[in-house]
């Protein structure tokens, strides 16, 4: 059963589609009007990240850095400094994937009060190709003490998700992306930093058998794969994690000892990403068997976004065999 | 600006001594750490702290106050021995430099010591935040008369970023950004000159948009009289190149890349031997002090 607070009637055919970075222009817009303290600086991607509709809504909060991703992440520090709340936006494998240093230590060292938005992450980003598709953000901020880093599933959880990062005092990094993706929560979902959402619940006529968690937009590819397997007679359910640092150990644990068998979806590298902090949190506190989707130690390619998608795994009949594979294995 | 009388001047360069001294004996204690920089600086912090920018040691938090980022976070120990001498925690401290648990860590953190305004260390990114906070001064008051001093080597002007925020700096305008470039030719793999050739120097920053005077680092008033005319300049931002001579007051140690990241005991040996280098170097200070005693001429 599909979450009440979700979109009615999901269908793979029917789904309303649009880009998670449109969910992060709403939500900067709105945080701008209730906190004057909100500023973004852009360097040189203001359109293609959303930050369009805060500059000309308030050109005297907006900084065009120009292409200097390293400068943008300290300016943003020393902003944060003087008591500003700088969202700083480019491509994620320019920032946070070039001034990684600078985050880590002029923003994460100093606990200063900035949020980092990665936009065109994951291999959706489609035609570009492998030196524009961010699969390692997700690790390389979850490694940085101080840091909140949030992969929200669609339009409306990224617009939660800024207004939720600019409340939060402290850094944050939030990912978004760039192609269209389904809209599966809607305004009233729960959003909380640091709280995990069971978006789908097995059916009670089948036996807890397996558990998959999601991060980012393919949370929809979860929901899918969780209705097609208790069609089969699997006893599936979704718990979906926005926020990957800090993870919410307690429901995942929950999860997983209520499942017995975990499959992690996500759009980045399965090496330290989602699945890498849902194995950390498992083989620690609940050991349970567990398989990884997403990326496996490869880059990207040019290609359309639903193209990359299956090619490198991460569709939703990958996610059903991941399930039958785990019950096989583990009986 | 205040014009600094001749007592003023004399006041600053026994101070300046004053933080000479306690440089080396942190160094020394510590075992490891930077000399030449320190040193080399030491005249242009006691004027910041002592004569020219407004703070206040038992309030680090007031709002009011000038701002000093320290882009070459390496050059520490003259940063710390200037906020404890002005009062910001007891002197004492001083010698908990890089053990553990200090506050004084080996490069500078904010949230450890009151008195620190940012954490650095990793090179070229102090300036993006000197520009960073000045420039949200100027969203928040355009009136305001806060000053955002940034200190960087010379040697950090390698950095790219350097020069990303020199371009911001000037695009924008930042008359309340002013710049002291710490020229002692030298960085750790050898002269400036050799490493990367950084002349003409003075024409790269004024092309970038900045103000840019040259002045003799050690001369207290001439480097008051270059802040004075910095801050006059309204129209952008200020660069103030100050050539020092690396360890300064020293002379054993001066002019000599090998003492960049060396403390006392552990630097060359040509000139002096290293378990005499820290009691030399201290005697060699307390000399120009005027503070000479005994022990030290035996």
């Amino acid at each position: 059963m599909f979450a009440d607070h979700l979109q009615p009637d999901l269908q793979i055919d029917t789904v309303l589609r649009e880009p998670t970075r449109n969910g992060y222009g709403d939500g900067l817009l709105e945080a701008a009007r209730h906190n004057e303290q909100v500023v973004a600086l852009s360097a040189d991607l203001t359109e293609s990240t959303r930050t369009l509709p805060f500059a000309e809504a308030f050109p005297q909060r907006f900084v065009q850095v120009g292409i200097a991703e390293q400068n943008m992440a300290s300016v943003a520090s020393g902003m944060a400094a003087m008591g500003k709340v700088p969202f700083i936006a480019s491509y994620a494998m320019f920032s946070p994937g070039r001034s990684w240093e600078q985050v880590r230590t002029t923003i994460a060292y100093n606990n200063a009060n900035v949020k980092i938005v990665g936009a065109h992450a994951g291999v959706s980003v489609g035609p570009d190709g492998a030196t524009h598709q961010a699969i390692e953000d997700l690790a390389l901020m979850r490694v940085i003490p101080n840091m909140v880093v949030l992969a929200p599933a669609d339009i409306h959880e990224a617009k939660q998700a800024t207004l939720a990062a600019a409340r939060y005092v402290g850094p944050v990094y939030l990912r978004i992306g760039r192609s269209p993706t389904p809209v599966v929560t809607t305004p009233a979902s729960p959003f909380m930093i640091g709280e995990a959402v069971r978006m789908y619940e097995r059916s009670p006529d089948h036996e807890a058998t397996v558990g998959i968690v999601t991060t980012g937009s393919l949370l929809f590819n979860g929901l899918m794969a969780a209705q097609a397997l208790n069609q089969q007679g699997v006893g599936a359910s979704v718990l979906h994690c926005a926020t990957i640092k800090p993870l919410d150990d307690a429901r995942l644990v929950a999860f997983a000892s209520e499942h017995r068998r975990i499959i992690t979806v996500e759009e980045h590298q399965v090496a330290g990403g989602l699945g890498g902090a849902v194995a950390e949190v498992l083989s620690e506190q609940c050991p349970t068997p567990l398989c990884r989707i997403g990326v496996r130690d490869a880059f990207g390619q040019s290609g359309e976004p639903d193209e990359l998608i299956t090619h490198y795994g991460m569709g939703i009949d990958v996610i059903i065999k991941a399930a039958e594979g785990l019950v096989t294995r583990f009986a | 600006m205040h014009y600094l009388t001749s007592e003023e001047v004399t006041a600053l360069e026994v101070t300046a001594n004053q933080l000479r001294q306690s440089v080396i004996e942190m160094l020394t204690e510590a075992g490891s750490g930077h000399t030449a920089g320190p040193l080399g600086m030491a005249d242009i912090f006691a004027l910041l702290y002592f004569a020219v920018m407004r703070h206040d040691p038992q309030n680090p938090t007031w709002d009011d106050r000038d701002r000093l980022v320290l882009s070459n976070g390496h050059i520490c120990p003259i940063l710390y021995a200037t906020l404890a001498h002005a009062g910001y925690f007891p002197t004492e401290e001083l010698l908990t430099l890089r053990k553990f648990g200090s506050r004084l860590q080996g490069h500078p953190h904010r949230e450890a010591l009151p008195g620190i305004e940012t954490s650095s260390g990793p090179l070229g990114s102090g300036l993006s935040q000197a520009v960073g906070m000045a420039l949200a001064e100027r969203m928040n008051n355009p009136y305001s008369a806060k000053y955002f001093y940034c200190i960087t080597g010379d040697g950090e002007l390698n950095e790219g970023q350097i020069w990303e925020a020199a371009m911001l700096a000037g695009k924008e305008k930042l008359h309340n950004l002013i710049v002291i470039v710490d020229r002692n030719g030298i960085q750790i793999d050898g002269y400036t000159k050799d490493v990367m050739p950084l002349e003409p120097l003075y024409e790269k920053f004024e092309s970038f948009g900045f103000d840019v005077q040259e002045v003799d680092g050690h001369n207290i008033r001439a480097v008051n009289d270059a802040i004075g005319k910095a801050q006059a300049v309204y129209s952008q931002p200020s660069l103030i190149i100050a050539h020092t001579i690396a360890s300064r007051g020293v002379d054993v140690f001066e002019r000599d890349f090998r003492w960049h990241g060396n403390p006392p005991g552990k630097g060359p040996e040509d000139r002096v031997a290293k378990q005499q280098q820290a009691q030399v170097a201290l005697k060699k200070l307390r000399t120009l002090a005027g503070t000479i005693n005994e022990h030290d001429i035996s």
